[in-house]
């Protein structure tokens, strides 16, 4: 009986030996990271041709989370997200204080440029990691640099440097240009004039589309007469809300081509994209979201593969760790894109190539083999370390 | 009249003859070349996009994965007819047949799976669940370890056939793609794309025991994406195919160093040997053909165009 007994317990003993492993496999590391979006008024838009997006960017996330936890299987880390989203007048500030006291260290913006200035000081004397997905002008990443600040989607100045680059190659060196007023137009057309620079393009004209005329009925009428005078080889438009950009093509007064934010519009991630294992990831998305990536979504994606691969690689989920790590050479992402992702380390920029698309294909990916540089061919693209006026130390 | 043209070039080839056969992407067909001659003999209509392929253990059939079908073909390899399919899962791309010549193991790359199928009874074993995006299979000839790496969670998953399941993981470098296990089963060399990079992972640990770059001079380090690997069986080369750096690179396996690259034609894909190792060919996705090395001078003898987008290669003996 005694022995019995004594058997039992050595039997119990040894289950509880072969549980534990099973129990410490069990409860996996947890990492949680939050989105947080403000929902900006809906531009009027120039046709109902395109959806109004209510998830943009949340997929990506949401994409980017399950493949970190198909990986966290293997690891033991689990990721989780939290989505934020803000009405227009919301205090950005508070939601962003509510994140820090339940201890997240890493969050995902999509806000205004003013809100994120503030965030971005508070993630600093949090420790707390922030990651651009919408943002593009590039005075955020010079002057108002932050240091605790990553940009995951492509500067206006990767992208007008990507279809500078397309031009120079095309020998279409004389450029026409037309911008909006919207304060993005203007900073999409400044980075059209440096690239222009760079590249030694001229612009031979450049007009502001003041919305005088009711385009909708005449811009069959309009355009033609706007777009006279100056001969010029392409249109390069600044009209990123799109509000006037699509009557462009095909009414211009001279046969030419449109690009920048219409026509052929340089993208970080576009549907006709399928290169590089592309397929698997528009497939992927498109089954979770039942629409097309869209570019928020695809940095929001990489934003969140950015944390998972640097929990992986350092089996550590300190941000000061994984600061460190995104930072170092070690560091590097595939982003279907045939060449590795890496940040600059002089503005926390991700470094990648820029797609040129019109609606129904990809023309071409950027920078071309044939623009050299001592570091990566990358780095043609957006502001070098030279010309970066980013100090962290501010 | 062209089928006994056929039959005497069958003929002709001596006893040293081999038959490849490479899957074309974008022509959704099957190209038949004598390897001997360096000549494309004919090409079979296959399903869409096929990829992988491989030859039952008697190379009497031939499996192709359809991946836009989904599905596995199987192609009588006397009549080059397909005679029927195997389930294969969703989008299947690479696969393996185990030595012991029943269990198929086919990487699923939309659903994160690795699908086993038994060839004899063209049913389902069991489907395994990998990381993101599963690619290269590999199979130790001993019959111990299947290895599938997966592309975004950037590992190698070991997979014991007798339990059909995951014991292991190797993280490695960005992108793995192919994997092979070196002659003597000690050693698996896995090739990372977006890392240029090529690991030696020891067997018995499960550690990365030593990591290659390659650097071409005059080649942008971003092309140099390696892709499939083939380990010859001396067990002192192995054969790394470059993707778009249009080379493929000859290996030092005990000192893990490039000997030579040699230059094939653009975006390199797969790489086969002949029976007798004799030569080597390389399957040329960009430009539409395979390149002919011969194996003791380590020379890029011959190209031969065989149809769009050639991808997958398996040699027969004849």
């Amino acid at each position: 009986m005694k022995n019995n007994l004594m058997c039992l317990r050595g039997l119990l003993l040894l289950i509880a030996c072969l549980l534990m492993p099973v129990l410490a496999q069990a409860t996996p590391v947890q990492l949680k990271i939050a989105f947080l979006t403000q929902k900006m008024p809906a531009a009027a838009a120039l046709s109902n041709l395109d959806p109004v997006l209510i998830d943009e960017g949340l997929q990506g996330a949401r994409l980017g989370i399950a493949d970190n936890n198909t990986t966290g299987q293997f690891t033991g880390h689990q990721y989780s997200l939290q989505y934020v989203e803000l009405a227009a007048g919301a205090d950005v500030g508070q939601a962003f204080e509510r994140l820090l006291a339940e201890g997240y260290q890493y969050v995902i913006v999509d806000v205004q440029h003013v809100s994120l200035l503030a965030l971005a000081k508070r993630a600093r004397e949090n420790n707390v990691l922030l990651f651009n997905v919408s943002l593009a002008d590039g005075e955020l990443r010079n002057e108002s640099c932050a240091n605790n600040l990553f940009h995951l989607i492509p500067s206006y100045e990767m992208q007008a440097d990507a279809l500078a680059q397309f031009m120079l190659k095309k020998r279409w060196n004389k450029w026409f240009l037309v911008k909006g007023n919207e304060p993005d137009d203007k900073r999409f057309a400044a980075a059209i004039k440096r690239s222009a620079k760079r590249f030694g393009m001229k612009i031979v004209a450049e007009k502001s589309w003041s919305f005088e005329h009711d385009t909708r009925r005449t811009a069959q009428a309009e355009i033609p007469v706007f777009t006279q005078g100056a001969d010029y080889d392409v249109l390069l438009v600044a009209d990123v809300k799109g509000l006037f950009g699509d009557y462009l093509p095909m009414n211009t007064w001279l046969p030419r081509p449109i690009a920048g934010t219409q026509g052929m519009v340089p993208r970080a991630w576009h549907r006709t994209h399928e290169r590089w294992g592309a397929v698997q990831m528009q497939n992927r998305f498109y089954t979770q979201a039942g629409r097309w990536m869209n570019d928020v979504d695809y940095a929001s994606w990489l934003a969140v593969r950015t944390v998972g691969e640097a929990v992986t690689r350092t089996n550590s989920t300190d941000s000061t760790a994984i600061k460190a790590f995104i930072l170092s050479d070690k560091f590097s992402l595939a982003g279907f894109k045939g060449t590795k992702l890496t940040f600059r380390p002089w503005n926390q920029q991700l470094r990648q190539p820029v797609l040129l698309a019109t609606p129904r294909s990809t023309v071409s990916v950027l920078p071309h083999k044939e623009f050299l540089h001592p570091l990566t061919y990358l780095d043609t693209l957006g502001y070098d370390k030279p010309e970066s006026s980013c100090s962290f130390n501010q | 009249m062209n089928k006994y043209l056929l039959l005497l070039a069958l003929c002709v080839s001596t006893s040293f003859a081999d038959t490849l056969y490479i899957t074309l992407e974008k022509d959704n067909a099957l190209a038949v070349v004598d390897g001997a001659s360096g000549t494309l003999l004919k090409t079979v209509p296959l399903g869409q996009r096929p990829r992988g392929l491989a030859l039952s253990k008697n190379g009497s059939l031939l499996y192709v994965a359809a991946s836009d079908d989904d599905t596995i073909q199987i192609l009588d390899t006397n009549t080059l007819k397909v005679i029927g399919d195997l389930p294969a899962g969703e989008d299947p791309e690479t696969f393996r047949i185990h030595p012991n010549g029943r269990w198929l193991y086919v990487s699923n790359e939309d659903d994160n799976i690795v699908t086993v199928v038994d060839v004899e009874k063209r049913s389902v074993i069991t489907e395994i669940s990998v990381g993101v995006e599963p690619e290269g299979i590999a199979i130790s000839s001993d019959g111990l370890w299947v290895v599938n790496t997966s592309e975004t969670t950037n590992m190698v998953h070991w997979i014991d056939p007798r339990q059909q399941g995951i014991t292991d993981n190797t993280l490695v470098d960005p992108r793995p793609r192919a994997a092979e296990f070196s002659v003597d089963n000690k050693s698996l060399f896995v090739t990372s794309e977006i890392a240029g990079s090529l690991s030696r992972i020891d067997v018995a640990s499960k550690q990365v025991e030593q990591q290659l770059s390659f650097r071409i001079p005059g080649v942008d380090q971003e092309l140099i994406q390696p892709v499939g690997v083939l380990a010859h069986p001396d067990n002192r080369l192995l054969f790394v195919a470059l993707g778009p750096a249009n080379r493929v690179a000859v290996v030092d396996i005990q000192k893990m160093e490039v000997i030579k690259y040699l230059l094939v034609g653009q975006r390199v894909w797969n790489l086969a040997f002949s029976p007798d190792l004799k030569r080597l060919y390389t399957t040329n996705g960009v430009s539409n053909d395979i390149s002919i090395i011969e194996l003791d001078s380590l020379k890029v003898t011959k190209s031969l165009r065989v149809g769009h987008y050639p991808w997958g290669i398996t040699v027969k003996d004849d």
